[in-house]
């Protein structure tokens, strides 16, 4: 039973607890009229303390899909946290108006203590550089839904993986499932932090591969998700102009790629992918935004209980 | 080696890696004890080379996760009419609340108030603790 729980950390719910989520978004996006009215009555307020335009749409629009209504904030200048409110505070106040909470916060743990102190559900979206599950749960759904499975996969992971949050709870949460095999693509300077290397990697007996460029293993992978590699990011120069090109995937690079290959990103997406790969149907992460909604509705819905 | 009496009725706390022996007499509040309370610090130990020990004529509580987090290999000797009545030995706790803060500036317990700082253990050998709230590693 999802209902009245939070969700604040990707690994939170189990793996039949996520089966659970995915096979109701599932039917939600097989038939989205039945789910019009389920959440009639019902109040997301989306709580978020800095600007984020993407993941706000899309869980208000998860609502207002589900008939329900949604209310908040989105910068913290517009809200209590200006005059000095603390979020134990903001929270036990909210939940005497809405019936479910999703918060952004710029602090790490934020959504932690808000679960703390509510008696509503509370949904992490997003918190500084910590975590982030709704993206977690949109990338396993977007998976699960175009290659009909979440194991026996080959999965890519390319660009910053050093601060990349939404790689680490990816490469936590795919490896639950069976026989999946990871290709890290990254410059030296931002390659996979050791802790996930051992406490999840090696711990399960995963097979990874360390790599510099994508071009030298694009043709082996099943799923490739990309993520931006920012230039400061870089120690020297001299290595940013060696590689950069390796970390933007383009029209070539996909010419090597597995014909049924899925491209996937969290979005926004600078350069890292060329506007030419846009056309490519494997291209999917314009897909992966729309599953984004369809997960969220399917969490609102399982968290309050109104799901059929 | 300096000769202090023995205790009638009281703690010993021995094997103290030393310059510890400081540090949780000031967390004991000992400074302001009403009774007779002897830091040693340096005394010679054999099996740490240096050691602090502490050495209170009263009966004190004591909060063995606070005093295993700050050393855990420190021995609790309880004394009663001058002899050891019970012998406790610390271990490194499984959690620990507001005794340290969390240094990751980016950690919501920077800001919010009156927050209980929590840490759990995470890897006993290397003493690596993890804030709840953000998950930020502290070492010990």
């Amino acid at each position: 039973m999802l209902k009245g729980k939070h969700l604040i950390d990707p690994m939170d719910f189990t793996v039949e607890e996520l089966d659970e989520i995915f096979e109701l978004a599932e039917r939600i996006i097989q038939n989205p009229s039945e789910y019009s009215h389920v959440c009639e009555g019902k109040l997301l307020a989306t709580l978020f303390y800095e600007p984020s335009t993407r993941t706000r749409l899309s869980f208000e629009a998860a609502m207002l899909r589900l008939g329900g209504k949604v209310l908040g904030f989105s910068q913290a200048n517009s809200s209590s946290a200006a005059k000095g409110e603390s979020v134990a505070d903001t929270i036990r106040t909210v939940e005497c108006y809405a019936d479910i909470a999703a918060m952004r916060h710029p602090k790490e743990g934020a959504p932690k203590i808000a679960s703390m102190y509510a008696n509503i559900p509370v949904i992490n979206a997003g918190d500084g550089g910590h975590q982030h599950p709704t993206q977690t749960l949109t990338d396993l759904l977007t998976i699960r839904n175009l290659k009909k499975q979440l194991s026996n996969l080959t999965i890519g992971v390319c660009g910053d993986l050093k601060f990349g949050r939404t790689v680490h709870s990816l490469i936590k949460a795919i490896s639950r499932y069976e026989n999946n095999k990871f290709v890290l693509i990254s410059p030296n300077e931002l390659k996979i932090p050791e802790y996930i290397k051992k406490e999840v990697l090696e711990k399960n007996n995963i097979e990874f591969l360390e790599v510099e460029k994508l071009e030298d293993v694009i043709d082996k992978l099943d799923i490739l998700y990309m993520t931006r590699v920012q230039r400061e990011r870089f120690f020297n120069e001299e290595d940013y102009v060696r590689l950069k090109d390796s970390y933007i995937l383009d029209k070539k690079k996909m010419g090597n790629a597995k014909k049924d290959i899925i491209v996937l990103h969290p979005l926004p997406r600078v350069n890292e992918i060329s506007i030419e790969v846009d056309k490519d149907e494997r291209a999917c992460y314009f897909k992966q935004a729309k599953y984004g909604m369809f997960v969220r509705m399917a969490l609102i819905a399982k968290l309050l209980g109104v799901d059929k | 080696m300096i000769t202090i009496n023995s205790i009638k009725k009281g703690i010993v706390i021995d094997h103290i890696k030393a310059g510890l022996g400081i540090k949780i007499f000031n967390y004991l509040g000992l400074d302001k004890a009403g009774y007779s309370v002897a830091l040693i610090i340096n005394a010679d130990s054999k099996k740490l080379g240096k050691k602090d020990i502490i050495k209170i004529d009263n009966e004190i509580d004591l909060d063995f996760n606070v005093l295993g987090f700050i050393d855990p290999n420190i021995t609790i000797n309880i004394i009663e009419g001058e002899n050891i009545m019970r012998k406790i030995k610390l271990n490194l706790p499984e959690r620990v609340e507001n005794v340290i803060k969390c240094n990751n500036p980016r950690c919501i317990t920077s800001i919010e108030q009156e927050i209980t700082h929590k840490f759990y253990l995470v890897d006993r050998k290397k003493g690596l603790y993890r804030c709840e709230y953000c998950d930020e590693i502290h070492k010990l």
